[in-house]
């Protein structure tokens, strides 16, 4: 009959859990984010260019906005530490209390 | 009588030399509008950006395009691409290097193959072209329009007089002949660099 009041018990299948939810959230903020500021398909960008035209000239010309764009590299970056993170949730746990193991 | 008559003629020849006169055109631009863009192809989308830091003179005459001559002066500190990082990069000694070449350098010779309709004169525009260190002749189709009387206009200060000279090309150049990684990333950055010019320079008068 397993003691559900053990540390050791309860924490197992929690820190598992919490990290593949951890993972999760990282993939959906960082493809929310990706896709709310942009769903740049380019390289991440921290300065936007604005087109203008210069009145009596006619010249097109350029000046910059600065913000942050997320690009793809943005998105590979999210999605690798968010894979990192679910992939902790596998790793075998490491027993806290070595006299475990002699039971 | 016959002294107004003399005096009137040369006051006339007078200002028919003045008006004939070429102008010194000042490319630093008060509004900052002045740029050079470039672009490239590489590898997930271009990099394209900009060269803000134009400054230099062109002597123009609307009455003889020809005699055009000029240097028009980036300041390749100037260089701006939309990521800091690849800013950096591309003013690093990898690729242009502005530390040990902080000019990119026009240095106008002639203009041949001359054509003008109204105020706008095409032409073909020869001269030395140098960046990162590496001088080369180079000609480019240009077209100059002249706008007179509009220097003051545009700055919303009538009361200046003046004119303007806008000058566009565009053109391309290999980077390789200027020393920029040559032979190396050809898979990543294209080789060709494509050079939009859009830049004018005012000659006030007094």
């Amino acid at each position: 009959m397993p003691d559900a009041t053990r540390p050791d018990r309860v924490s197992r299948p929690f820190v598992p859990r919490l990290l593949r939810y951890v993972g999760l959230a990282v993939l959906a903020a960082t493809v929310g984010s990706w896709a709310v500021l942009g769903a740049h398909r380019g390289w991440s960008q921290n300065r936007v260019p604005v087109n203008q035209v210069d009145e009596i000239t006619g010249i097109a010309y350029v000046t910059y906005e600065e913000r942050f764009v997320p690009g793809i590299d943005w998105l590979g970056a999210g999605s690798a530490l968010a894979g990192v993170v679910f992939a902790l949730s596998f790793l075998p746990r490491l027993n806290p209390n070595p006299s475990n193991h002699t039971r | 009588m016959n002294k107004t008559i003399l005096i009137s003629l040369l006051a006339l020849s007078l200002t028919g030399t003045l008006a004939a006169a070429p102008a010194t055109y000042d490319f630093k631009d008060p509004k900052g509008v002045n740029a050079i863009q470039f672009h490239l192809d590489s590898l997930l989308e271009p990099i394209s950006g900009t060269a803000s830091g134009v400054t230099g003179t062109v002597s123009f005459d609307p009455a003889d395009p020809a005699a055009t001559t000029g240097r028009i002066v980036v300041a390749a500190k100037s260089l701006l691409v939309t990521n800091t990082m690849m800013t950096e990069h591309l003013q690093s000694p990898m690729w242009i290097d502005v530390a040990a070449h902080p000019e990119i350098v026009f240095e106008l010779a002639k203009l041949s193959d001359i054509k003008t309709e109204g105020n706008t004169t095409s032409a073909t525009a020869t001269g030395q072209f140098t960046l990162k260190g590496v001088t080369k002749e180079i000609s480019v189709p240009v077209k100059l329009t002249h706008l007179a009387d509009a220097f003051g206009k545009r700055l919303n200060k009538p009361e200046l007089k003046g004119d303007l000279l806008v000058i566009r090309g565009e053109f391309a150049i290999q980077r390789a002949d200027f020393g920029i990684q040559p032979g190396k990333n050809e898979d990543k950055v294209n080789p060709e660099v494509k050079l939009t010019l859009a830049i004018v320079g005012g000659a006030p008068r007094s």
